[in-house]
C-alpha cells in the first residue's frame, strides 16, 4: 500500500464542522418544509378547481402549478443535492448549457416552426 | 506494453487486449476498429463510383446502390470517423494533461465494445442481405417503407454504437474536469485537449436526442409504435428534426477534433507557438454552442415557412465567424514560422484551402433561397465530402503520422506517407470539385444511375478516376504500416524533435502508467519552456516517486456489450420467429448479468510498487 497520513482535527476544526453541520441541517429542513408546503398549495388548487370555486380558473392554476414545479427543482438541486455548495461550478455550467439548449429548441418548434 | 519486451503467448496476447482498461491500448483498438470499418466504407465508395462511371449503369440494381450508399456513409461517419479520432483522444488527450488514465477505465473499455459490436451488428446485415437503405440520415418516411429487416439492423446497431460514443464523450469531460496534473490550468491545456472537451460536451448533449429518434423508430418499426406514420396520427417530420438536432452537432464532433490534431501539427512543424491561443479556445467553445442552433439548415426545403428559414439561415452563416478566427490563426502561426514540412504538416498544410473551400459552399447551401435549388444534388455532395474528408478524414491521415511513433514506438516511412498525401490530395479534389458542377448541371444525389446525354458523362468518369487515386494512396498507406511494424526501428521520446506538450516527454510507446511521477505544468507548452530553461528531460515533477495506483483489466465490457449484441438479434426477430423471444430476453439478462457482476464484485485494481517504477527509471537513464 502507499504510504496513508492519517489526519487528526483540532478541537477548533471539529466544533466549525459540526456548526456548519448544524447550519446546513437546518436549511435542509426549512427548505423540505418550503417544498411540502408548496405541495399542499398545488394540491388545494387543483381540488378548489374541480370544486368549481370561484377565482381558481385554469389560466391561474396551470402557471402558478409550473413556477411551484420550477421553485421545487431549483430547491431540490440546490438544498438537497448541494449544488449551493462550493465545487459544483461545472455540473451547474452543463445543467445549464443543457437547460438552455432544451429551452431553445422548444422555443423555436413553438414559435417559428409550427406556427 | 513495458518497454522490456515481454515473450507472451498468442492466448494471453489476446486475453490482454480483450480484457485491457489502458487508454492507450484502447485507443489502439479503436484505430483498428476504426481503420477496419474506413476500409469497408472506402469499398462501398468505390463501388458507387463504379457504378457511376458510365451512365445506365447496371453493375449494381437500384436497390443494392441504396443500401451501399446508406452503410457507406453510415459507416463512415459512425464506425469510422468518430471512432478513430475518439481513438486519437483516448491516446493522446490523457497524456496532454498528464494524467495515468482516463477518469473511468472500465467504462472506456465498455465504450469501445459497444461501438464494435454495434458496428459488427449493422454490417452483419449484408449476411442476413437485408441492409440499410433508407439513407443514412433514415427519414421516416422512406424507414417506414423499407421493407426487410434493413432499417431495424440500422436503428439497433446505432443505438448500441452510439451508446458506446456517449460513454466515451463523458469519460472524456471528467478526465478533463478532474485529472488534470498540478498547473495545468484550462487556458494552458493543448488545443486537442481542448477540442476534446467541447467534442465530448457536444455528445453529450447531441447524443440523447440521437437515442431518442433510433427507439421512436425500433418501436415504429418493431413494436407497433405509430410516431413517424401520419395516416395514424403520427408525423414524419419530426424524425427529421430529431435526426437534425444530432445530426449537425455531430458534423462539428467529427471536426473539431480534426481541429486540435491540425492546430498541434502546426505548432510543432512551424515551431512558433500556436498565435491566439485564447482565441482558438473561445472559437472552439462558440463553434460548439453555435452547433447546436441550426439543426434546419437541413430542412430548408421542408416547407417550414419563411420565418424559419431565414432565422436559420443567419445563425447558420454565423458558424463560419469563429470558424474564419481559427483559419487566420492557423495562417499567423504558419507564418514566420520556421516551417518543416514533413508528412503530417503537408496534409495539415493542404487542409487549410480545402476546408474553406468547403466552408464556402457550406454558406452557400445556408442561403435558403440558393439551397432551394442545390438541396439533394451533387453539390451538397460535394460541400460535405469538402468538409468530412478535406477536414476530418486530412486530420485522422495527419494525426495518424504524427501520432504514430507514440502510440506504436516506430516511425512511418516519411517518403511514403508523402506518396500517400499526394495521391489522396489530388484524387480527392479530382473526385469532389467536379461534383459542384454536377450539382449546378442538376444531378440529383443518391440516384443509382442517369441517362446518357445531359452533359453529366465526363464529369462522372473524372469523379471515378479521382476515387481510384485516393484508393491507392490508401493502399499505399496500409502498405507503409505493414513495411514499418516489420522493421520495426524503435524511436525516442520526441521524434519530431519539436515536440511542445507533455506526451513528447515521455517515452514511445509511454510505459502503462505513463508518467513515473506526475509532472509540473508551468505553463502552455509545458515542455517546450522546460526545454529552453535547460531542463532536457521536458518534465519537472510534482511528486516524490510513490506507489501508483493502477486498475485492473475486466471482461465484462465485452461480455456486457455481447448481450445487448444478441438482444438485438431477439428484438429484431421477437415476431417472425419462435426463438425470437427467448433470444430477446437471454441476450437482456445477459447484460444485466454483467452489469450486477461489475456492481457487486469489488474491483480496488492494484498498486504499481515504488521500486519497480525506480527500476524503470533507471533502465531508460533519463529523469532523475
Ligand atoms: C461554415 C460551416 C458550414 C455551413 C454553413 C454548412 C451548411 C450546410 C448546409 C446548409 C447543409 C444542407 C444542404 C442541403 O442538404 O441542402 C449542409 C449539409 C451538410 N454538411 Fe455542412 N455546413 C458547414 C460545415 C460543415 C462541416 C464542418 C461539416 C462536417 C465536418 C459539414 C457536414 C455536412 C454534411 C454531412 C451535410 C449533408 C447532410 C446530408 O444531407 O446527408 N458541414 N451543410
Ligand atoms: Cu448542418
Amino acid at each position: 500500500m502507499s504510504d496513508v497520513h492519517v489526519y487528526k482535527k483540532s478541537p477548533a476544526e471539529f466544533n466549525l464542522g459540526q456548526r456548519r453541520a448544524r447550519k446546513s441541517m437546518r436549511g435542509q429542513i426549512m427548505m423540505f418544509s418550503l417544498m411540502i408546503f408548496l405541495t399542499i398549495m398545488s394540491f388545494s388548487m387543483v381540488m378548489a378547481y374541480q370544486a368549481d370555486v370561484i377565482g381558481f380558473s385554469k389560466y391561474l392554476i396551470i402557471p402558478t402549478l409550473m413556477l411551484f414545479a420550477a421553485v421545487q427543482v431549483g430547491l431540490q438541486l440546490y438544498y438537497f443535492m448541494h449544488m449551493n455548495e462550493k465545487g459544483h461550478g461545472i455540473p451547474q455550467m452543463f445543467m445549464y448549457t443543457g437547460v438552455i439548449f432544451a429551452f431553445v429548441v422548444v422555443l423555436t418548434f413553438l414559435t417559428i416552426v409550427w406556427w | 506494453m513495458s518497454s522490456v519486451a515481454q515473450k507472451r503467448g498468442f492466448g494471453a496476447t489476446l486475453w490482454d487486449w480483450l480484457t485491457t482498461v489502458d487508454h492507450k491500448k484502447i485507443g489502439i483498438l479503436y484505430l483498428l476498429g476504426g481503420g477496419f470499418f474506413f476500409i469497408v466504407g472506402g469499398i462501398e465508395a468505390m463501388i458507387i463510383r463504379l457504378q457511376l462511371l458510365t451512365p445506365n449503369n447496371d453493375l449494381v440494381s437500384a436497390g443494392i446502390f441504396n443500401q451501399i450508399i446508406t452503410m457507406h456513409g453510415t459507416t463512415m461517419i459512425f464506425l469510422a470517423a468518430m471512432p478513430i479520432l475518439i481513438g486519437f483522444m483516448n491516446a493522446i488527450m490523457p497524456l496532454q494533461i498528464g494524467a495515468r488514465d482516463v477518469a473511468f477505465p472500465f467504462l472506456n473499455s465498455l465504450g469501445f465494445w459497444m461501438f464494435f459490436f454495434g458496428g459488427v451488428f449493422l454490417n452483419i446485415s449484408w449476411f442476413f442481405g437485408q441492409v440499410p437503405d433508407a439513407g443514412w440520415t433514415s427519414y421516416a418516411s422512406l424507414a417506414m417503407a423499407s421493407e426487410g429487416h434493413g432499417v431495424d439492423f440500422y436503428a439497433i446497431g446505432l443505438q448500441i454504437a452510439g451508446g458506446g460514443t456517449l460513454l466515451g464523450g463523458i469519460n472524456f469531460l471528467v478526465t478533463i474536469i478532474n485529472m488534470r496534473a498540478p498547473g495545468m490550468t484550462y487556458m494552458r491545456m493543448p488545443l486537442f485537449t481542448w477540442t476534446t472537451f467541447v467534442a465530448s460536451a457536444m455528445i453529450l448533449f447531441a447524443f440523447p436526442p440521437l437515442t431518442v429518434g433510433l427507439f421512436l423508430l425500433t418501436f415504429e418499426r418493431m413494436f407497433g409504435a405509430n410516431f413517424f406514420d401520419p395516416t395514424m396520427g403520427g408525423n414524419t417530420i419530426i424524425w427529421e428534426h430529431i435526426f437534425w438536432i444530432f445530426g449537425h452537432p455531430e458534423v462539428y464532433i467529427l471536426i473539431l477534433p480534426a481541429f486540435g490534431i491540425f492546430s498541434e501539427i502546426f505548432t510543432i512543424f512551424s515551431r512558433k507557438r500556436l498565435f491566439g491561443y485564447s482565441a482558438m479556445v473561445f472559437a472552439t467553445v462558440l463553434i460548439g454552442f453555435l452547433g447546436f442552433m441550426v439543426w434546419a439548415h437541413h430542412m430548408f426545403t421542408v416547407g417550414l415557412g419563411p420565418t424559419a428559414n431565414a432565422i436559420f439561415s443567419v445563425a447558420t452563416m454565423a458558424i463560419a465567424i469563429p470558424t474564419g478566427v481559427k483559419i487566420f490563426n492557423w495562417l499567423l502561426t504558419i507564418w514566420g514560422g520556421s516551417i518543416k514540412v514533413t508528412t503530417p504538416m503537408l496534409w495539415a498544410l493542404a487542409f487549410i484551402p480545402t476546408f474553406v473551400m468547403g466552408g464556402v459552399t457550406g454558406v452557400m447551401l445556408g442561403t435558403a433561397p440558393l439551397d432551394y435549388q442545390l438541396h439533394d444534388t451533387y453539390f451538397v455532395v460535394a460541400h460535405f465530402h469538402y468538409v468530412i474528408v478535406g477536414g476530418t478524414v486530412f486530420g485522422i491521415l495527419a494525426g495518424t503520422h504524427l501520432y504514430w511513433p507514440k502510440m506504436f514506438g516506430t516511425m512511418l516511412n516519411e517518403t511514403l506517407g508523402k506518396v500517400t498525401f499526394w495521391f489522396f490530395f489530388f484524387g480527392f479534389h479530382l473526385t469532389f470539385l467536379i461534383q459542384h458542377w454536377l450539382g449546378f448541371w442538376g444531378m440529383p444525389r443518391r440516384v443509382f444511375t442517369y441517362m446518357d446525354g445531359q452533359g453529366w458523362n465526363s464529369a462522372n468518369v473524372i469523379s471515378s478516376v479521382g476515387a481510384l487515386l485516393m484508393a491507392i494512396g490508401i493502399t499505399v498507406m496500409v502498405y507503409n504500416i505493414i513495411v514499418t511494424s516489420i522493421k520495426n526501428v524503435r524511436v525516442a521520446n520526441d521524434p519530431w524533435g519539436d515536440g511542445r506538450t507533455l506526451e513528447w516527454a515521455i517515452e514511445s510507446p509511454p510505459l502503462f502508467y505513463n508518467f513515473a511521477q506526475t509532472p509540473l505544468v508551468r505553463g502552455l507548452d509545458t515542455v517546450y519552456i522546460e526545454k529552453m530553461e535547460g531542463n532536457l528531460s521536458g518534465i519537472t515533477p510534482a511528486e516524490p516517486v510513490q506507489d501508483i495506483h493502477m486498475p485492473n483489466g475486466s471482461f465484462i465490457p465485452f461480455m456486457l456489450s455481447l448481450g445487448l449484441f444478441i438482444a438485438g438479434f431477439g428484438a429484431m426477430f421477437r415476431t417472425e420467429e419462435p426463438w425470437g423471444m427467448a433470444v430477446l430476453v437471454i441476450g437482456l439478462v445477459w447484460t444485466f448479468a454483467a452489469m450486477a457482476m461489475r456492481s457487486l464484485k469489488d474491483d480496488l485494481g492494484y498498486y504499481v510498487k515504488k521500486e519497480d517504477i525506480l527500476k524503470d527509471m533507471k533502465r531508460k537513464g533519463g529523469q532523475k
